[in-house]
């Protein structure tokens, strides 16, 4: 990284030990966030070990399309948050922005089929917990155990929600950032790590997706 | 890449702040650290007199304390979660890591300031505001968190709004730990100065390094527990509630089939290697004080170092001895009792270095160093208790007995925190720039140290006996408890005392901060780490130093052989250039 006098701190002794220091403060922060998600894997392990059928036949209500969509959605997500890092880099700033666009655009999706998701799950009495109470189509799901299937799959899925919600209000943060012309190719270390945060809500997707829609 | 040196002063516009972000929002390390300082001395002071209403309703059970009244099983209940909580999460974590850390560590590795200032700040306010939020939890209705700091389902999950409040706070707490671990990781690995190779860094750095490494993996699981926990009461979920429970009003109405164990698992897995957050910055501090007041090099420090290290990595394999009544069965409890086993030695090891560091010394029986040595043998009758409680067979006895609590407070009171009490005397004339009352300061040490001996030996022996902890009445209701009961009145008289052997500390403090600067010597000590030898005068300015310091030599070079000076600082030029400005002044 070239030197960029307007950005380094003065307690660092030049841009390349500044951008380092980021980088590895947000990997020790993602480090952070694999063992929070993998606290609650474990829950889901345990609960799968000691209910395998019921976890077998509640993951039939989860519609695999519309996980499958998601996932794509997120794995294109994840392509254009790289596209803007090599964009920045090249300086083609008018590029840098409509990748950070298409990411917005792309974890708007997801979101959006999410709330279908929840908003179709509910309609059938299906809640997490106590509230469990499927009818209709749904009543053959009603057995013994299968609100712990909900509980995780609303849980995990909430919190990484909660994860894309962030992440949207990042990209909205970057680009106008870039917009106001703060980034160059000498310094964009926040689209840099906004791009790791967004890959590792990308992954945990890609292990929630199989593990609660497919199995 | 243009070679230029981090700038102490670049930052003008910092001094001329006004109040607020001089004061409350400040990013320098060492105001943060101040301020973690006082808030969790203030958490220390008010956990304690938690702890002495429960000590009033020991000794004299029903007994009405003035102005309260007599305490009820609820408040009893409260106030003993509450000071766990409170004394672990905001009063020793916060002061151990948060303060000294926070001052010390820039200092010793010669660096500016922590890698991220903001999150540093940001690192404080959501500690301040998850306490704000636990005292807060004392005014809700039914009052606070009743299931004890471990907050064990199902009786967790059931409980009242305080409960609720406490899986916020610990939210925003363990929030505050994480953002200072990846700050202090960060810092260590990138901004030591020049010169300052890992081996070179202090023993308190490489005891907080290891720390936060602890914390940085520690606490995630404990947090999606929490989160579970959150959606158990709120969500009415049944992460930890097992299908068939019965409570005094009847079966629960829950959807059931969860796993009290899998919360105990989740909590041992962060509270195990906590136990070492809680310990490992008081070696930190004492190994710097040792050194110090011995003139010698510390015995073993690459030894010791990578004890640090295998104790950090061993801390994650050990969590379950916590749990050997849960029926896990012989063949886990076989593999957790021999980790417990080996983790043990590289803690012998640390404090054997520690008491061989004495040998031959000139001792100077400074104050720091009269708390220093008073943790040597605290923390040796902390360790040897815990050895039964290791291996099963001796641990389901004194499960859940006076016992345990005898013996982790040895290992947290007389032992960290009279080392935080060494910090404490140690830095003081670096942070204010005025000195402390030696007189009160040994009133202070032989005080507490004996009061303490009062307070939690008795509970071993009562432990032995049978007691449990956690009884409202300290064991009225057993008659096997009989012979023992006399022990609780000289508990709460030893209680106090300590009490009131903390009123010359107290003093000190004040007296001291009303009377003018009186530090005349920017290395008042005589020390060889940068914190001392390469700051200017005291109090240290923003910017640490007036010129960023090179590093030549190992920590603890006092008493070198052949040097013709009492101690080689750590960035004191080899032999051509002469010895420092520092130096010369102790010469002379």
């Amino acid at each position: 990284m070239a030197e960029s006098s307007g950005t380094l701190k003065h307690y660092f002794v030049s841009s390349a030990q500044q951008f380092d220091a980021a980088k590895m403060g947000m990997w020790l922060f993602l480090v952070t966030e694999v063992l929070l998600f993998s606290g609650m894997f474990v829950a889901y392990a345990v609960y799968r070990t000691w209910y395998p059928e019921v976890f077998a036949l509640s993951s039939e209500l989860l519609d695999w399309r519309l996980g499958a969509l998601n996932t794509l959605v997120l794995l294109a997500s994840s392509f254009t948050v790289a596209l803007a890092i090599h964009f920045i880099q090249k300086g083609d700033r008018e590029r840098v922005v409509v990748m950070l666009l298409l990411t917005l655009l792309c974890a708007a999706v997801f979101m959006i089929v999410k709330y279908f998701e929840y908003t179709g799950k509910w309609s059938h009495g299906v809640f997490p917990g106590a509230g469990f109470a499927p009818h209709g189509d749904y009543a053959q799901y009603n057995v013994a155990y299968a609100p712990q299937f909900f509980s995780i799959y609303f849980v995990m899925t909430g919190i990484h929600g909660v994860h894309v919600l962030v992440g949207m209000g990042v990209f909205v943060w970057l680009v106008t950032r870039m917009v106001r012309g703060h980034f160059s190719p000498a310094y964009y270390t926040p689209i840099e790590l906004s791009g790791l945060y967004w890959h590792l809500v990308d992954i945990i997707w890609i292990f929630l997706f199989p593990l609660l829609y497919l199995i | 890449m243009a070679d230029h040196h981090a700038a102490p002063h670049e930052a003008h516009a910092e001094h001329k702040a006004g109040f607020w972000r001089t004061y409350w929002f400040s990013t320098d390390h060492k105001v943060i650290g101040i301020q973690y300082g006082i808030t969790a001395l203030a958490f220390l002071l008010f956990g304690f007199i938690l702890m002495l209403l429960m000590r009033w309703q020991l000794a004299s059970p029903g007994v009405e304390i003035p102005f309260l009244g007599a305490l009820t099983p609820e408040m009893y209940n409260q106030f003993g979660a509450m000071h766990g909580t409170i004394m672990v999460f905001l009063g020793i974590v916060p002061l151990a890591v948060g303060a000294f850390g926070n001052y010390v560590v820039p200092l010793q590795i010669g660096a500016i300031d922590m890698a991220f200032p903001r999150l540093n700040m940001a690192s404080y306010h959501f500690f301040f505001w998850g306490g704000v939020v636990m005292l807060a939890s004392f005014f809700v209705p039914q009052g606070a968190a009743k299931a004890g700091w471990t907050s064990y389902p199902p009786l967790a999950d059931i409980e009242t709004m305080g409960q609720t409040m406490w899986l916020w706070g610990m939210v925003l707490l363990i929030t505050s730990s994480l953002l200072g671990a990846i700050n202090f990781i960060t810092t260590i690995v990138q901004l030591r100065t020049e010169g300052m190779t890992y081996f070179r860094m202090p023993f308190f750095v490489w005891a907080q390094f290891v720390t936060a490494f602890l914390l940085l993996l520690a606490f995630p699981p404990l947090e999606a527990a929490g989160f579970l926990q959150l959606a158990d009461r709120l969500l009415d979920t049944s992460f930890f509630l097992p299908s068939g429970l019965v409570t005094a009003d009847g079966p629960l109405d829950v959807s059931g089939g969860g796993s009290p164990l899998l919360w105990q698992h989740l909590f041992w897995f962060l509270a195990h290697p906590e136990v070492y957050v809680l310990i490992l910055p008081a070696m930190g501090i004492v190994a710097e004080v040792l050194a110090n007041n011995t003139r010698k090099p510390l015995w073993g420090f690459r030894l010791m170092v990578y004890s640090l290290i295998f104790l950090g990595i061993m801390s994650f394999i050990v969590w379950a001895h916590h749990m050997f009544i849960t029926g896990m069965g012989t063949a886990i409890s076989a593999f957790f009792q021999v980790t417990t086993m080996i983790i043990s030695i590289p803690s012998v090891i640390i404090l054997s270095a520690l008491i061989i560091t004495l040998r031959g010394g000139s001792i100077r029986f400074t104050v720091p160093m009269l708390f220093a040595l008073g943790f040597l043998p605290m923390f040796g009758i902390g360790g040897l208790t815990g050895l039964p409680l290791g291996l099963a067979p001796t641990d389901i006895p004194l499960h859940d007995t006076y016992y345990v609590i005898g013996h982790f407070h040895y290992v947290v009171a007389p032992g960290t925190i009279l080392a935080l009490f060494a910090g404490i005397y140690y830095w003081f004339p670096k942070m204010t720039g005025r000195t402390l009352n030696d007189t009160l300061g040994k009133v202070h040490f032989w005080g507490t140290i004996i009061s303490m001996n009062c307070i939690f030996f008795p509970m071993l022996i009562q432990g032995l006996a049978g007691v449990s902890r956690r009884l409202f009445d300290g064991g009225l209701a057993y008659s096997f408890s009989e012979p023992v009961l006399e022990y609780n009145m000289f508990m709460s008289i030893a209680a106090a005392a300590l009490f009131v052997f903390q009123v010359p500390f107290i003093v000190n403090l004040i007296m001291s901060l009303r009377k003018d600067r009186n530090v005349k010597k920017a290395n008042y000590w005589d020390a060889t780490t940068l914190d001392w030898s390469a700051t200017p005068l005291t109090p240290v300015a923003h910017g640490n130093f007036e010129t960023v310091p090179h590093v030549y030599r190992d920590p603890y070079e006092y008493s070198v052989p052949g040097s013709g000076v009492p101690f080689l600082s750590q960035d004191m030029a080899p032999q051509d250039d002469g010895p420092s400005e520092a130096t010369i002044e102790v010469v002379a």
